[in-house]
């Protein structure tokens, strides 16, 4: 266990370190940089920035420097003293900007895994032990569709609905009331009657694929003998089903989030820019059409990583469930 | 136990069979699969719209008509009363009113049921290019009185056909993951042939690094590419840069299926045979090893073409895609981003449909070309 | 039959049995058909055929262990436990309280895979707790006691820690001795074995075996044991049934059924078993020609009419009856046809 854990670690940095880098190549490659673009915008409105001003702008932001000299100190800096730089458009250091955003992103996220946990398991269960049933089609039925129906549509189709049949429009998590509040119930409330919509969005995809993965492990798994010898038993039918096969499939279940997470905070960037949620996606595009750098540098990079981590809860998960990787067991 | 045993015996006797081709073997096998048969001739048909797209669009994606700015879709007739009172055949369109919304104070327009405009097949029209290459001057269908409004599917804010531009649409958006999988392909072969039939370090450092990149959000990292291309570039460029961007990420799988299918080749008999008996390294492989997963390959690539589409869209609806000139499904889409439009042009969804219906179409294909690649497995 | 308490009425009477597996596509396919068995208390009864016979169906059966589209149509299985009422297991619901009640506690059931049998993500320990606390309501911590001395008995060395290790931690044998130790838990009336030694290696069959043999002396429990070695039947068994493609072609006492073989598939069956002799005396071993048809082809009457080499007119139109010889029976027409015409078939 210890081992495995180590190795873990030691991946996850060398991980980590390759997002970082792959974040700033990226936001390195646009010809220019934010200044000229800064000075295009200016010089359209009729106003003018000496030469002089400009270069002290430039060396202060050290925009001169080879590529790797500027990594080496934001990567520095944020090791040093968690400084991921400062955005240049709203003049402020990057930290501020986007750790509420971050954290909404990673509340809608976690919370889209939970919904998608909680619906696909009874049904994937249900579609597997009863088998090509009318829920069984309707399960696959919906697996289809939340294959093919691209989230930001999903999103666009819902907001049209509630505006037809409802007369409100979706957008946003919280009310101005509570936009800025600490959480407290009400606030939790509040967020919660905002978030559904999102998290019913993001879920579904992933839903879908549970259900899928769901279903083909446990009809798998119900083939097994060791399912005969539990009902040998004199065990209730579905504490058989419950106890062992369903605990079997859940095994590969879960290390589908390692590739399930990345897509849920692909998509949760599109869809907060359709919803007009503050989370991260947003102010990544916004600095993106900028080449505000620090700014989506660091939202490019703390997304990869947030998957990184998810990913590591899953194999700490499955670990814990699987004996066979625990114990390093050979199968 | 003793139960499958049974079962198995009791399968149809399988004679004949070695007689058949391997195609023929395949074909019998993808023909089981229906809904693989019906996604056929779906996919068939999205490929046959986006080759004879301006034969077959009745206006060119940009007319634009001031006068019928978010015009309701008509909707097509094929009956009519003729004079004396019989039913014929005569497809028409109805004409458009329009009125002042009095809460909203907009005008709109109503679809006109006094007025008439018969739709003609093979009307003249401004000469054209097909494919930018034939030179024609007739569409498939369209009005022959001038200035008659013909929106099958409504028109945009600036008046302009939606189904036009959907037809156009298509053949950009289907094309970009059909060219963006066959980039993939090229990388995904070379990357995912050497790594499975050399195994060794190389291996090793392109698994790390397919990893790697499975395991990073695809869309922030898109975007980060797609901002970078420089804004004065022509739409060709940007056109082939963003399939490069959406190959960037698509040709790990498709290196993961070269590479799986190599390193489960490499150990069978007939190969080491082939080797035995002197072939070099490059006979091996396009010889013996190439036509053996060459199915599985054409499966692969088959169910990538809907990720690539629906990357292609996303970008494009976020606005760093595929930039205005280009009619691509998602920037049809982008027009539909805001709420009151939409809600007051609920038709600027269709695009949609057709994204849905494509991608559903494409992976059922897929999974039937998948099952028949092995048509001796299961 | 009248169920009267009798002091040496069988544990299990299977009468007229059938199965059928239904499937949507195809015609029903009938697994099982027309078996007649009986099994004493603390008697061995051996199941044997070959792969595809009906043996497993025929025993899985008496326990409702069969997949779900398989259906008894036809027949009783009666049980009796000493100093309990009888119970016709076929009438009984799959999932239903009373058939719960039978397995494991009365019936208990071992299996071929040691490895895939058990569960591989929960402890060897937990699996035989398991049993104990479903069956007598034991707390956890009595059950681990009962369950490491289980480990004790059936040979297991340092049962305790064992309890503790999962199946993949374990080898074959140990794995077996397991699952043994599982189906004693509760003190089983009947013990069905389904090939619990073709996954062994040969060392450690004839250890579980004689490991099975001891236990039940031990107990006192009937034992179903279904294989395809005659070996292990000369082994183990008091009784034997032969089966061939869902008929009980033969059975009766081993030793008779081994001495003088009646059936023609058992005649065929025993002359394709190697035998150790000199040089000058060696026979050339004679397989059964052709093979085993599918239960679709199978002819309403003798299944074995296809490869039979004195098949004649009735055979395959007619069902034979079951023709007794002395200590066993057989079903064949060319002993009902000798039995009428007084004489002794070749």
């Amino acid at each position: 266990m210890l081992r495995f854990l180590v190795g873990r670690l030691i991946s996850i940095v060398l991980t980590v370190w390759a997002i970082s880098f792959v974040a700033f190549a990226i936001i390195q490659l646009p010809p220019g940089d934010y200044l000229t673009a800064y000075m295009a915008e200016l010089s359209a409105q009729g106003e003018r920035v000496s030469p002089a001003e400009l270069e002290a702008l430039r060396r202060q932001y050290s925009l001169g420097d080879p590529f790797l000299v500027q990594y080496w100190k934001w990567i520095s800096g944020i090791l040093a003293h968690g400084d991921f730089g400062s955005s240049f458009e709203w003049k402020r250091p990057v930290t501020e900007l986007i750790w509420g955003r971050l954290g909404n992103s990673i509340l809608l996220e976690g919370l889209a895994v939970l919904v998608m946990w909680l619906v696909a398991l009874p049904i994937g269960i249900y579609a597997a032990v009863r088998k090509y049933s009318l829920g069984d089609y309707l399960a696959t039925v919906f697996g289809f569709l939340g294959l093919a129906v691209p989230n930001f549509l999903f999103a666009l189709v819902l907001m049209y609905l509630t505006y037809v049949w409802f007369g409100t429009t979706l957008g946003g998590l919280f009310s101005p009331a509570f936009e800025r509040a600490h959480w407290s119930l009400p606030r939790l409330w509040d967020f919660l009657t905002y978030a559904w919509a999102p998290i019913i969005v993001l879920a579904t995809a992933g839903t879908a694929q549970l259900i899928r993965i769901m279903r083909a492990n446990l009809l798998d798994e119900l083939k097994k003998p060791y399912v005969t010898t539990a009902r040998s038993k004199g065990l209730p039918e579905w504490k058989v089903i419950v106890k062992y096969p369903v605990r079997v499939a859940l095994n590969p279940l879960v290390s589908t989030i390692g590739w399930l997470l990345p897509t849920l905070v692909s998509s949760s960037v599109i869809v907060s820019v359709v919803m007009n949620l503050p989370t991260a996606g947003p102010l990544l595009l916004r600095s993106l059409t900028s080449q505000d750098m620090y700014l989506a540098g660091t939202i490019i990079m703390l997304l990869g990583v947030l998957t990184v981590i998810g990913t590591l809860i899953s194999d700490l998960i499955l670990a814990w469930l699987d004996p066979r990787i625990r114990h390093g067991g050979a199968r | 136990m003793t139960a499958e045993a049974l079962t198995e015996d009791t399968a149809p006797p399988e004679i004949k069979r070695s007689q058949e081709s391997q195609a023929a073997l395949m074909w019998r096998r993808f023909r089981q699969h229906r809904l693989a048969v019906w996604s056929l001739w779906i996919v068939g048909l999205f490929y046959f719209i986006a080759l004879f797209a301006e034969f077959l669009a009745p206006f060119e994606p940009s007319a634009y008509n001031p006068r019928y700015t978010y015009a309701a879709p008509q909707g097509i007739h094929f009956i009519d009363r003729d004079e004396e009172g019989n039913w014929t055949f005569r497809p028409f369109v109805y004409g458009y009113k329009s009125e002042i919304d009095p809460a909203a104070l907009r005008r709109t327009f109503v679809v006109d049921r006094d007025v008439k405009h018969p739709i003609n097949f093979f009307v003249e029209a401004e000469p054209y290019r097909l494919l930018g290459i034939i030179p024609m001057d007739v569409k498939l269908f369209g009005t022959t009185e001038r200035r008659a409004p013909l929106y099958i599917l409504g028109a945009d804010r600036l008046g302009r056909d939606l189904l036009s531009r959907l037809i156009h649409g298509t053949r950009i958006s289907l094309s970009i993951g059909l060219i963006g999988v066959v980039l993939s392909l090229v990388f995904g072969v070379i990357i995912g042939g050497f790594s499975g039939y050399y195994g060794g370090w190389f291996d090793s450092v392109v698994q790390r690094v397919i990893e790697f990149i499975r395991s990073l959000p695809t869309i922030p990292l898109w975007l980060g590419l797609a901002a970078a291309l420089p804004r004065d570039w022509s739409s060709l460029q940007t056109y082939f840069a963003i399939t490069v961007i959406l190959s960037l990420v698509g040709w790990t799988e498709l290196a993961r299926v070269v590479r799986g299918r190599f390193l489960a080749l490499r150990t069978e008999d007939f190969v080491t045979a082939a080797r035995l008996d002197g072939a070099s390294d490059w006979r091996v492989i396009t010889r013996h090893m190439v036509p053996n997963f060459m199915s599985h390959i054409i499966a692969a690539a088959t169910l990538a073409i809907p990720g690539m589409i629906l990357a292609e869209t996303a970008l494009s609806f976020l606005g760093l895609g595929l930039q205005a000139p280009i009619v691509s499904w998602g920037t049809l889409l982008q027009e539909a981003q805001n709420i009151r439009t939409l809600a007051s042009a609920p038709w600027l969804l269709l695009p949609g449909v057709a994204v849905v219906v494509a991608i559903l179409a494409l992976n059922f294909l897929g999974d039937g070309l998948r099952d028949a690649a092995d048509p001796y497995g299961r | 039959m009248p169920q009267t308490p009798m002091a040496d009425r069988p544990l299990l009477k299977i009468e007229d049995v059938e199965i059928a597996f239904s499937s949507p596509d195809e015609a029903d396919i009938v697994a099982v058909r027309q078996v007649d068995l009986a099994l004493g208390p603390g008697k061995t009864l051996c199941l044997v055929g070959e792969s595809g016979c009906g043996k497993s169906v025929t025993a899985r059966a008496v326990l409702h262990l069969n997949d779900q589209n398989a259906v008894i149509s036809r027949g009783r299985i009666l049980f009796s436990p000493p100093g309990d009422e009888t119970v016709d297991i076929a009438a009984l619901k799959s999932d239903s309280l009373a058939m719960r009640k039978i397995r494991g506690n009365q019936i208990a059931m071992i299996f071929q895979e040691p490895m895939s049998s058990l569960s591989p993500v929960h402890t060897v320990g937990d699996q035989i707790d398991e049993m104990i606390t479903l069956h007598e309501g034991l707390k956890p911590r009595e059950a681990r006691e009962r369950t490491v001395s289980l480990l004790d008995q059936v040979g297991v060395p340092g049962p305790r820690e064992r309890a503790d290790s999962y199946p993949f931690q374990l080898s074959g044998g140990l794995r077996q001795r397991a699952m043994i130790a599982m189906a004693l838990a509760c003190k089983p009336a009947l013990l069905i074995a389904d090939e619990p030694t073709t996954a062994l290696d040969v060392t450690t069959q004839a250890q579980i075996l004689d490991l099975l043999k001891e236990l039940q002396e031990d107990y006192g429990m009937a034992m179903l044991f279904i294989t395809h070695d005659l070996g292990v039947v000369a082994e183990i068994a008091d009784e034997v049934a032969v089966m061939y493609l869902g008929d009980v072609v033969e059975q009766g006492n081993v030793f008779d059924v081994f001495r003088a073989p009646r059936h023609p598939y058992t005649q065929a069956l025993m002359r394709s078993i190697p035998t150790i002799a000199r040089k000058k005396e060696r026979q050339r071993l004679s397989p059964i020609k052709g093979t085993v048809p599918s239960a679709k082809d199978r002819p309403e009457g003798c299944a074995f009419t296809s490869r039979c080499p004195y098949a004649f007119e009735p055979c395959a139109g007619t069902k034979p009856d079951r023709a007794p010889l002395g200590n066993h029976v057989a079903r064949c027409h060319l002993l009902t046809e000798s039995a009428r015409k007084n004489e002794v078939p070749a």
